[in-house]
């Protein structure tokens, strides 16, 4: 059996000391062996960001591609070996501004993927532009005079999309975040798992300290149930969206995998490739 | 006795146009005869003026003929657009109820045939291209029951009795025809072989192909001329385990062929002109991850929404060259039914020996225009995936990476996939080093590029040109890719006819450029023709580029949404003279 240590690999990252995005890797590592993976089995499949490059700092099958489409590349890998563990992971602009188009299909698609954003409210690759996630007012680089659009509520916007699994998570919190990936990795179907994971370099009103102050935990609430959608909605717009845990999850509703009629039961990438004469004459046959 | 003729039916798109087509050449294509269909439509749905042209042959034909034998029309507007076509001894068989009108400057001939009173008659004037077919049968001498068959299999699952009455609408069509027609203005069709072959389109062909090669994943948009290849595998790839998505967009569709294809599976893309833009960001990232991917692009009018229904081949520097940074890539033109559907199946062994983009590029006519095809053979579909590996790998000390992106000779690189124990290792868009690890260095960079670049320099395929060069001395060379091959193939005819040496090179492999095979052709013509469907003339400018001699290149280009016909080419290169 496999451990975290496992799945760690000898590259050291480029992340800026202190960069939410640590604890992340940490956590996937931890719930990848909790889960009872090997490394061979798990892909994690990344966009482009600071956290893009989360998929070479794990010692699994790793696929970084290009910005804003590690869903269709991820949902790809699955159809091919659904044996396979497949995450994917970017950032909030990776995946809720180029990638936004994808996540909204991802989650009602519901391929068996699990989905993490590290969500920093900010662009710190390219070096401090506004996201998607920025709040109205926040000045970046590219809005010198403060954000003057709305924010995207991924949540919500995941709950009307009529996603299957739906949880926040905090980077500091290692135990509640491992747990989460454990349950998305677990969830039959597509798994949305945003955490909140600060830039440290260029996103000063976000911080751990800011987060700390303004994140409720669902499990603080009393007799919050998970599986009640319009409770889950209640919630986040109670609380302006900062919670941290399960918020929904529908168990269910099949994956994409179950419900596609003739989809192999073995993954795709063992079938037999060679047709049988019989097979083809008989596909030939319809165009005579 | 003729041993060919043109027929075409026109009307309001959504009139059953189509389906009045459909059932006379599949009967014709059964009883042995050589077929080739184009639709013009437009890119509506109800409405508009379409037509089918249908050329019958007793030997393969390739392309639409300049005339026209027999125009079917269902309104005035078909006769009004069509009539020119007509030679002297053409006919209109036209429906009574439009009052139909004869053109005065034709000495075509014009029958008023009540097809909607006739049908109505029999029970619904739903059967009015029935009895269009039925008068057609009449005009050729033939037997109405060479539509039985066809007509059992379309509507035998209405009932014995919707059979009946369509046979009925046959027979009526046909009597009335016979008892008004001119006694010479039958047309004897010479009697065909009575063979079976297959009737297809292009794009039945790529999807086929596809499948006969192990294809077992798809994802993509839809969009015309595309679509068909999607249509097609969502029925054929379930029975075999495997599945196609229809994604949020093309961006989409690339990079999930690409995840598929980097798990495993041998997958598709296909779409047309604007689709193929938006997948250039991942095609680049097939290349620099050297993750095999076979994309289609039936290439329609463009830019933008340009043309969308309509013939033109002007893809085809973006297929080349439409990626940023420098990629290996392999780019093949299928130019007849048959060829798609090896070219389309060779595509994926291509993909996983060079490990690279493949481009299987299409045209319009190609790909919709529906016609006799030789039997295709599976057993000439070979399975070859390169440098995969299979079986156990050996163990890597001190979690070191598999060496995916090794530096060898070829510059093809072990290849593993995503579950093998000992396999692991990093795919980025980043330059990387043999294992995948990002790396900025000189030498690295240099080392890498080279590999992936050297892959492609002697690629091996059966025939990069096909040619019918018999002389050594020619007075003209004409260059062609795609579909233009049937119309360049009548033109050569007449064209030596009147005295002329011309040989024709078809490109089948249109990157990496088969220069040297070319240049000899080049060299040995006095002149150059270089036939295509596009303003800037981009087979010919990539004609010169690679192998020089631009005085002798002429270009014959034609950008109106309609294919060549062959006496447009002849003419053309005439004036060459
Ligand atoms: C097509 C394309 N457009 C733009 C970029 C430049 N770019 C790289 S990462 C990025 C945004 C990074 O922000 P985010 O996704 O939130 O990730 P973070 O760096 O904050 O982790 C951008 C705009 C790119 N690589 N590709
Ligand atoms: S710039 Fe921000 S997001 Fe990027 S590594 Fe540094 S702290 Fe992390």
């Amino acid at each position: 059996m496999a451990t975290f240590k496992d799945f760690r690999n000898s590259v050291k990252p480029n992340w800026c000391p202190g960069c939410g995005d640590f604890s992340v890797q940490a956590a996937i590592q931890r719930a990848a062996a909790n889960v009872g993976l090997e490394p061979e089995n798990l892909a994690v499949i990344s966009g482009i960001g600071c956290s893009g490059r989360i998929s070479g700092y794990i010692n699994s099958y790793g696929f970084h591609g290009i910005h804003g489409r590690s869903l269709p590349i991820a949902q790809g890998v699955k159809m091919a070996n659904r044996d396979l563990t497949v995450i994917a992971s970017g950032g909030d602009g990776d995946g809720f501004a180029i990638g936004m188009g994808h996540t909204i299909h991802a989650i009602r698609r519901n391929v068996d993927v699990t989905y993490i954003v590290m969500d920093n409210q900010i662009y710190g690759l390219t070096k401090g532009q506004t996201s998607p996630r920025s709040a109205t007012g926040f000045k970046t680089k590219s809005t010198p005079e403060g954000s003057i659009e709305q924010a995207i509520a991924p949540m919500e916007m995941a709950l009307t999309a009529g996603a299957t699994f739906v949880a926040q998570s905090f980077s500091t919190d290692l135990k509640d975040l491992t747990a989460l990936i454990e349950a998305g990795i677990n969830h039959k179907g597509f798994s949305l798992i945003n955490v909140f994971s600060p830039c440290v370099t260029y996103n000063k009103v976000n911080t751990y300290d800011w987060f700390k102050e303004n994140l409720t935990k669902l499990s603080d609430i009393e007799g919050y149930d998970p599986n009640n959608r319009e409770e889950a909605m209640q919630v986040l717009m109670k609380h302006d969206g900062l919670v941290t845990g399960l918020i929904y999850q529908n168990t269910e509703r099949p994956s994409y995998q179950e419900l596609l009629k003739g989809y192999s039961e073995k993954p795709l990438v063992d079938a037999e490739l060679k047709l049988d004469q019989e097979h083809f004459d008989k596909l030939a046959a319809e165009f005579m | 006795m003729i041993n060919q003729l043109s027929w075409k039916v026109g009307g309001q798109q959504g009139e059953g146009i189509e389906s009045t087509g459909e059932i006379f050449s599949i009967a014709l294509n059964r009883l042995g005869y050589y077929l080739y269909g184009y639709r013009h439509f437009s890119s509506r749905i109800k409405g508009g003026h379409t037509n089918n042209k249908i050329r019958v042959s007793t030997t393969q034909v390739r392309s639409i003929s300049d005339d026209l034998d027999i125009l079917v029309a269902f309104d005035q507007e078909t006769v009004d657009l069509n009539y020119k076509e007509l030679h002297d001894r053409g006919i209109i068989i036209a429906d009574a109820k439009f009052n139909p009108k004869q053109p005065e400057d034709t000495n075509a001939s014009l029958y008023a045939v009540p097809f909607t009173d006739l049908a109505t008659e029999l029970g619904t004037s739903l059967m009015k291209n029935m009895v269009a077919v039925g008068a057609t049968c009449a005009v050729l001498d033939l037997d109405i029951n060479v539509f039985r068959e066809v007509v059992q299999e379309i509507f035998g699952k209405k009932g014995q009795q919707v059979v009946d009455k369509n046979m009925e609408a046959v027979k009526a069509g046909f009597d009335y025809m016979k008892e008004n027609l001119a006694e010479d203005a039958v047309m004897h069709l010479e009697k065909a072989d009575g063979k079976k072959r297959l009737f297809m389109i292009g794009n039945d062909a790529i999807a086929l192909g596809a499948v006969a090669a192990g294809c077992r994943f798809m994802a993509a948009y839809p969009i015309t001329p595309a679509s068909e290849i999607m249509e097609y595998l969502i029925k054929a790839l379930p029975p075999l385990g495997g599945a196609v998505i229809q994604t949020e967009d093309e961006i989409a569709a690339v990079t999930m062929a690409i995840g598929a294809n980097y798990g495993g599976v041998r997958a598709i893309t296909a779409s047309a002109g604007p689709g193929l833009s938006l997948k250039m960001e991942a095609i680049g990232l097939s290349g620099i991850t050297e993750q095999p991917l076979v994309i289609v692009d039936t290439q329609r009018g463009g830019p933008s929404t340009g043309l969308p229904t309509k013939q033109e081949q002007s893809d085809l520097m973006q297929m080349i060259y439409g990626t940023h940074g420098e990629i290996p890539k392999i780019v093949l033109a299928p130019s007849t039914v048959q060829e798609a559907f090896y070219d389309t199946a060779e595509a994926f062994n291509l993909a996983e020996e060079y490990q690279c983009p493949v481009i299987v590029l299409s045209d319009l006519q190609l790909s919709l225009g529906k016609q006799t095809v030789e039997p295709l053979d599976p057993n000439k579909v070979e399975i070859r995936r390169g440098k995969l590996q299979t079986g156990e790998l050996p163990e890597i000390e001190n979690k070191g990476y598999f060496k995916r992106y090794e530096v060898t000779e070829d510059g093809v690189s072990p290849r593993v996939i995503p579950g093998m124990k000992n396999g692991i290792h990093h795919v980025t868009g980043v330059e990387h080093d043999e294992t995948g690890k990002p790396s900025e260095s000189a030498a690295n960079r240099n080392a890498q590029m080279d590999k992936r670049m050297r892959k492609i320099e002697n690629i091996k395929f059966d025939t990069p040109v096909y040619k019918n060069a018999p002389h050594d001395e020619a007075d003209l060379l004409i260059v062609g890719f795609n579909s233009t091959r049937g119309a360049i193939e009548e033109a050569i005819g007449r064209l030596e006819n009147d005295g002329l040496k011309v040989n024709h090179a078809h490109i089948r492999l249109i990157h990496p450029f088969p220069a040297d095979e070319m240049l000899s052709l080049v060299k040995s013509a006095k002149k150059v023709a270089v036939v295509e469907n596009n303003a800037t003339g981009q087979l010919a400018n990539i004609l010169k580029m690679n192998v020089g001699h631009a005085e002798k290149v002429k270009k014959v280009t034609k950008y109106d949404g309609n294919p060549f016909l062959p006496h447009e080419i002849y003419s053309r290169c005439k004036e060459l003279f």
